[in-house]
């Protein structure tokens, strides 16, 4: 079920294994911690679209928020995310603004569609549960 | 008790775990892979909260320690806790992909240092043998 996401590289092994968790102990596990990334996520591109809107940037504070995306991201596996922000970070250190601009909205970009299909996924499971079915496991 | 937060799942083990890191996502999943083990897991949201805890009384088998952290870092706060005599195994857990930043955490008292994201393997690789059973 998660295949989709998984062969197109959006998420990688680390939310598979969280998957897996989710059949072991709490069952809304894996949405919460999904919803919380992307509340964290939003806020913090707020901040970063804030700060690299200002006549001087704070390169610094761009890339702290960076920071706390690179690391929430591939906590839950989100590896497109994690990726851009690897390239988001190299941008910030050479204090380049457009760079860091382009950087900005891949990052938005890529949770948009992160959320669209794992709202998908997470649909696709409930009706799957519903009819009385149960998910299988990814290996 | 002020900064963590108790998760006792009546689980099999007496081995006490403490996850610290400033991102609430990466402490949830921190926490949620350590429950599976069926370990008792502890959060802290900052060194200066780890210290705290200590200074409190609190003994953890197993720390996890993120390196950048608000109010005080990992490595100010690993210093800290050997500094008071804390003997507890510390494992430093990084985003960041520089082998220096590495080098400095570990010489701040880690017993070893990995790159996020944490996995069950990784945690388990930290265990000993057997947990009081």
């Amino acid at each position: 079920m998660g295949v989709f996401g998984f062969e197109k590289g959006f998420v990688d092994n680390q939310f598979t294994q969280l998957q897996k968790l989710r059949d072991e102990s709490s069952p809304g596990f894996v949405v919460e911690v999904v919803s919380l990334f992307f509340e964290d996520c939003e806020k913090l591109v707020n901040n970063m679209a804030k700060a690299l809107e200002q006549q001087i940037v704070d390169f610094k504070q761009v890339d702290s928020h960076v920071h706390q995306l690179k690391g929430s991201s591939s906590s839950i596996g989100a590896a497109r995310i994690h990726n851009v922000c690897i390239a988001f970070k190299t941008c910030c250190e050479d204090q380049n603004r457009d760079g860091c601009v382009r950087c900005l909205q891949q990052v938005n970009h890529e949770c948009i569609q992160l959320k669209n299909n794992l709202q998908t996924l997470f649909k696709l499971e409930q009706q799957i549960v519903a009819a009385g079915g149960s998910i299988p496991a990814m290996q | 008790m002020t900064g963590g937060e108790e998760n006792s799942d009546g689980g099999k083990t007496d081995f006490h775990v403490l996850v610290v890191d400033d991102s609430t996502v990466v402490r949830m999943v921190h926490r949620m892979l350590i429950t599976s083990l069926g370990l008792k897991v502890q959060e802290a949201k900052n060194g200066k909260e780890v210290v705290d805890l200590h200074i409190n009384g609190a003994y953890f088998d197993l720390i996890f320690m993120d390196m950048e952290m608000p109010i005080m870092n990992g490595p100010t706060a690993t210093r800290e806790l050997r500094a008071m005599g804390v003997k507890s195994n510390i494992i430093g857990v990084t985003s960041c992909t520089f082998e220096s930043a590495h080098k400095d955490f570990i010489e701040a008292g880690l017993n070893h240092c990995v790159s996020k994201p944490l996995t069950i393997a990784m945690i388990s690789s930290f265990l000993p043998d057997s947990n009081n059973k």
